[in-house]
């Protein structure tokens, strides 16, 4: 019982975790590289117009960003949370 | 030495290179033939991954792409990297933890159906054929162009050296062969984007070219770009044509559909670890973007050499356009292919390249004598004849060559790989002969592989009237068929399998009969497409590119209402999915 009560608080942890990266994921993509892009636009980032530069360079350096800290996250949950591969 | 000379010896090299590890790399057994044994390293298995993935559109047409749409070519560069943030958050660990061999499989026991199982094979084997026939195609394209043989013997050559390697070393012969091709297709695309950044910005990295000053000028290259196009009536570079919603739509569905594609969630069955499978991710991202950070430069400054090289001079003034007599060399072997076409409409001997569909714009242009655009320029020539306009060496040219073959033929020889585990394993083991000794399965995951093969070849060779849907079709059904099913099986333990079937029908019939309406696939003799494919038809104005987008909430909406309708799944499946859940 109380090692299901550890598994549930590692899933629920992942959970979080997930949901705070997606978040950024949407909003680097959609969010600044399309829904937000005119405003954005106005703004001059060395020779970008800043929505342009999300939509086709921004958003990609994120994206490895994210999964590189993801994994980086996660494996330290499973050390924590002791799921551990051997 | 002559220029079909070095590209025969290096595309010949590279194939001889390709064999040998193929040989190297030989599959001893189904573990080896389906997931390479388990035993890739995350970061090999990155680079693997990111030539599977890049596909001789990636190479060929993606940049050209993006020069003719400008901003609106984000879609493919945010639909087709974002991808991967799903896949390594949201399915690549699990299914690694799942351990079995194939997408398919898992499907049917996460939802305890072979009904499922088969629904999941008839989407994958579509998917990967449609995504296969423009492979091929690609590889005929680039041996009639740079070998100039006939596209029949190009193709044969290339169903040969995939036959080999796929054939004979299975995953682990693909894994390698593919992280030689990575290197071999990586090079290729740099090297002529450092050199044509340098040359036009004086700045050797080409991300960093994209946004600096022309040499030689004040503007910035994206500055003068939008000047550029927009005096010749064309929409600014940097804007968009394309409705906020839609954009949203294909970019989500671009998204889904690369994180739902078999061929690539099947990598991550061949890393060692969970954790592995995480990292591997990372890594395969990072390959790609080297690519797909290197693209959208390439198109900007192709867009704009191509521009100024036809108009030399003011737009209207008499000498402002390149005579056609005194076109240059790259001119006159694209035109041979017919992929680059000039009519002298006004007879005046010049070329007149501009936006004649633009009714503002029209006046002006007549006003100078022109009576309409002359040059019409299929956007797959730009990577390819980029060194040539770029005038750079040979050899550079014949790496090109390379490039494109080896993207072309890694992503080809993935394809064909899931399609015949998923006869193979599937359908032959799961369904059709449970009790077939391993020795048998091997075999005929290898014949399985060659009739692919053939089949493939012969796409090519004859490609149907949809190869140019295949972005539509390939990505929209694997977002709206596949990727559901596998999302909920791992993160929601009440969907059951009348829920999955139901949720995996309707996407599939939705998605294929929006695609179907407007583009028109196999029904093209019942008269599809039956309405024009234009933004004041489209369901909310959503094109069919981002339709995928649509089917996939609607299969997980469907999954979610019939699994609460129906009775729970069995208490061992609740097992399963905490199992999958956590690495130990």
């Amino acid at each position: 019982m109380e090692q299901n009560t550890t598994k549930n608080k590692y899933w629920q942890e992942n959970l979080k975790l997930v949901a705070g990266c997606l978040l950024v994921w949407l909003t680097v993509s959609f969010g600044f590289g399309i829904i937000l892009l005119e405003p954005l636009n106005q703004v001059q980032f060395f020779g970008f117009e800043l929505g342009f530069w999300f939509a086709q360079q921004g958003s990609i350096l994120c994206f490895v960003g994210l999964i590189f800290y993801y994994a980086w996250r996660m494996n330290g949950l499973d050390k924590k949370h002791d799921v551990e591969e051997d | 030495m002559e220029l079909k000379t070095l590209t025969y010896l290096v595309v010949g090299a590279s194939f001889v290179l390709y064999i040998g590890i193929a040989i190297w790399s030989r599959a001893s057994d189904t573990g080896d033939f389906y997931v390479a044994g388990k035993g890739v390293h995350p970061l090999a298995n990155g680079m693997a991954t990111a030539a599977d993935w890049m596909s001789a559109a990636s190479f060929i047409s993606m940049a050209g792409l993006i020069a003719f749409l400008g901003y609106d070519g984000s879609v493919y560069l945010m639909g087709w990297t974002g991808g991967y943030v799903l896949l390594a958050l949201l399915l690549a660990p699990y299914l690694r933890k799942f351990g079995k061999f194939t997408v398919p499989e898992f499907i049917g026991e996460r939802y305890y159906s072979r009904a499922a199982r088969i629904v999941a094979v008839i989407c994958l084997i579509v998917i990967s054929f449609t995504y296969v026939a423009g492979q091929m195609r690609g590889v005929g394209i680039v041996f009639s162009r740079f070998l100039e043989v006939p596209i029949g013997l190009g193709l044969i050559f290339g169903m040969g050296i995939v036959f080999v390697y796929a054939v004979l070393g299975g995953m682990k012969g693909i894994t390698y062969t593919q992280i030689a091709q990575y290197c071999v297709l990586i090079f290729a695309y740099t090297v002529p984007a450092i050199f044509i950044a340098l040359q036009l910005t004086g700045t050797p990295i080409p991300q960093f070219a994209f946004g600096s000053t022309i040499q030689g000028d004040s503007l910035y290259l994206l500055e003068k770009l939008d000047q550029v196009v927009t005096a010749l009536g064309f929409a600014a570079y940097t804007d968009g044509t394309k409705g906020t919603l839609d954009m949203f739509c294909i970019t989500a569905a671009l998204m889904i559909g690369t994180a739902g594609l078999p061929h690539v969630i099947v990598r991550f069955f061949t890393v060692p670890k969970v954790r592995d499978a995480r990292y591997s991710a990372g890594w395969a991202l990072f390959f790609i973007g080297l690519l797909y950070l290197t693209a959208p430069a390439v198109g900007s400054m192709a867009r704009l050499n191509l521009t100024q090289t036809i108009q030399t001079g003011s737009v209207g003034t008499e000498t402002g356009n390149l005579a056609y007599e005194e076109r240059p060399d790259w001119f006159r072997t694209w035109e041979g292919t017919g992929l680059l076409q000039f009519t002298d409409r006004n007879g005046d001997g010049r070329i007149q390249y501009y936006n004649d569909q633009n009714p503002e714009f029209t006046n002006q242009a007549e006003s100078y004598g022109w009576k309409g655009n002359e040059l019409t320029v299929d956007p797959d020539i730009l990577v390819l004849a980029n060194p040539e306009i770029a005038m750079l060496p040979d050899w550079v040219i014949a790496l090109v060559a390379a490039g494109g073959i080896a993207a072309a033929l890694s992503t080809a020889a993935g394809l064909l790989l899931v399609i015949s585990a998923a006869i193979s394993h599937d359908l032959l083991k799961g369904v059709l002969m449970p009790h077939i000794s391993e020795r048998k399965e091997l075999l005929a995951g290898r014949i399985s592989a060659a009739v692919a093969i053939v089949i493939a070849g012969f796409l090519g060779y004859y490609p149907p009237a949809f190869v140019a849907q295949v972005v539509a079709f390939a990505f929209g059904l694997a977002a709206a068929s596949l990727f559901p099913p596998i999302l909920l099986g791992i993160f929601y333990k009440r969907v059951n399998k009348e829920g999955a079937i139901a949720g995996m029908i309707t996407g599939l019939v939705f998605t294929y009969g929006y695609i179907e309406y407007f583009k028109g696939l196999f029904l093209r003799w019942a008269g599809a497409p039956w309405a024009e494919d234009v933004a004041e038809n489209w369901l909310f104005g959503i094109s069919p590119e981002g339709i995928g987008a649509v089917g996939a909430l609607l299969n997980l909406g469907i999954a979610i209402i019939v699994s609460k309708m129906t009775a729970p799944p069995p208490a061992r499946i609740g097992e399963l999915v905490d199992h999958i859940r956590h690495p130990r």
